[in-house]
């Protein structure tokens, strides 16, 4: 077992393993702290923009599947078994080593931005199930209200059923925005350098594995503990006012 | 570039695919069995009622379902050499690491299952004279598994999906035996696209199996 904490490898420089005065490095040198905060980022900015490609896609085709029709609902269907039947490490591949092989003009697309696609539309397929259930969840009447009052199928889902259903599944979003931050350690398959990829590296070079792997363990902690206080006070914001358990 | 599928044949699946599929499929089955029983064992624990099995059960599955498998994964793989003292081969360690994550996801399930048992059940098994244990054992776990059969399933398809993580530790599973095939033959998009097809036609078979053992259960109940 390893008998004593060794805090100080986080001070040392990354190249010569000397020991900074204060921890941060200066110029050109970096700390590993300095390396851990950037890879922290990393992670930050992958899940953040694959949240945003998720939210996006998922309720487009979550509202796809509710259409009164057929070719549209098999869209949406197809788009979510597709990108839920896959494993999220063999589809970030997917994006990185075999559509830029068959689709020349995506070898310009920097890998960070595949492996948001990527983590984007595997979460999309989830969100989507969601998103369905939640306009599912609602009294048909509420459909047939909206259009009797002469709203166009458009108008129903805008001023109707989606300010409904968005506010019930705010739940199990914040769950899915949790995971997310979970899911972006894949990133590390194809290089790019975030926590996991950090925690790896570190690793090797420091032989303090223990210490990097709290530090890295740590900070996904308070990253999805961050997410789950902040969807909180939007649940509770966007509350109308005697209905799902508003107080 | 143009496809080319023509270094495909029997003798590359055999000695690439298979011993990766093999790996895959039995990492998934004892984790599976493995992180249910655990997972059960879990669930009674968080619903004893006493606070000093409630709280360590319960980090237990907190803490494993806010870290990322992939950290799990590395965690365990440079922990129990520390332990016990010697190396351990990537293989056995992710069947180690796998049991006791999913556990956490399976415990959960049966949790639910278990309080989706009405109260009632209970206390009749209480009034007839039966111990806790057979209770349990009797009345309330095998409804709690019938009930939750689905999810159990669907947890499963995740569990097997989730297998390719242990590419973290080099141990090899279907998408290593995939990625050397591909080095040997220099065709790694040809050999990553088959990765994919193969992963999806078991997971979305397994997901219409399951939808069809949902339907059953619901006309039992």
């Amino acid at each position: 077992m390893v008998s004593t904490w060794e805090w100080q490898v986080f001070c040392k420089n990354t190249i010569d393993g000397e020991v900074m005065p204060r921890c941060f490095g200066n110029g050109g040198e970096i700390t590993y702290l300095d390396w851990l905060f950037s890879a922290w980022g990393w992670t930050l900015s992958v899940a953040l923009l694959a949240m945003v490609v998720a939210i996006v896609t998922g309720s487009l085709m979550g509202i796809l599947r509710t259409l009164p029709h057929k070719g549209l609902v098999f869209i949406g269907d197809a788009w979510t078994e597709l990108f839920r039947n896959i494993p999220l490490l063999v589809q970030v591949f997917l994006w990185y080593h075999v559509l830029p092989s068959l689709f020349l003009s995506l070898r310009a697309i920097p890998s960070f931005i595949l492996v948001v696609v990527a983590l984007g539309f595997f979460t999309s397929a989830r969100i989507s199930e969601q998103v369905r259930a939640g306009i599912q969840s609602l009294p048909t009447g509420q459909r047939y209200a909206g259009l009797a009052v002469g709203f166009t199928l458009a108008q129903t889902y805008r001023y109707v059923l989606l300010p409904m259903a968005f506010r019930i599944i705010i739940p199990p979003l914040t769950s899915e925005s949790m995971n997310i931050i979970k899911n972006s350690s894949v990133a590390f398959a194809v290089s790019i350098a975030e926590l996991t990829m950090f925690a790896m590296q570190a690793q090797e070079e420091t032989s303090r594995g223990i210490e990097v792997y709290l530090a890295v363990t740590g900070l996904y902690f308070l990253s999805a503990f961050a997410i789950n206080r902040i969807a909180m006070v939007i649940e509770h914001r966007v509350q109308v006012p005697g209905l799902l358990g508003a107080k | 570039m143009t496809l080319d599928f023509s270094f495909l044949d029997w003798h590359l699946v055999s000695s690439f695919i298979l011993k990766g599929l093999g790996f895959s499929f039995q990492l998934t089955l004892i984790a599976m069995l493995g992180g249910i029983a655990l997972g059960t064992l879990l669930a009674l624990l968080r619903l004893s009622g006493k606070p000093w099995l409630v709280l360590p059960a319960a980090a237990y599955v907190n803490t494993l379902r806010s870290i990322p498998l992939v950290m799990v994964i590395l965690w365990f793989f440079l922990l129990i050499p520390l332990l016990i003292g010697r190396p351990m081969g990537a293989e056995l360690s992710a069947i180690i690491t796998f049991t006791v994550f999913e556990a956490a996801y399976y415990s959960e399930i049966m949790r639910a299952g278990i309080q989706s048992v009405p109260k009632g059940q209970v206390h009749a098994g209480y009034a007839v004279g039966m111990t806790y244990g057979q209770t349990m054992q009797l009345i309330v776990l095998p409804q709690a598994f019938r009930n939750m059969l689905p999810v159990l399933m669907t947890q499963t398809i995740i569990l097997f999906q989730d297998t390719s993580l242990v590419y973290a530790i080099g141990a090899y599973d279907l998408l290593k035996g995939f990625e050397v095939a591909g080095k040997n033959f220099n065709r790694p998009v040809e050999t990553y696209l088959l990765a994919s097809i193969v992963y999806f036609v078991i997971c979305f078979s397994l997901s219409m199996l399951v939808r069809r053992l949902q339907k059953k259960i619901a006309i039992i109940r």
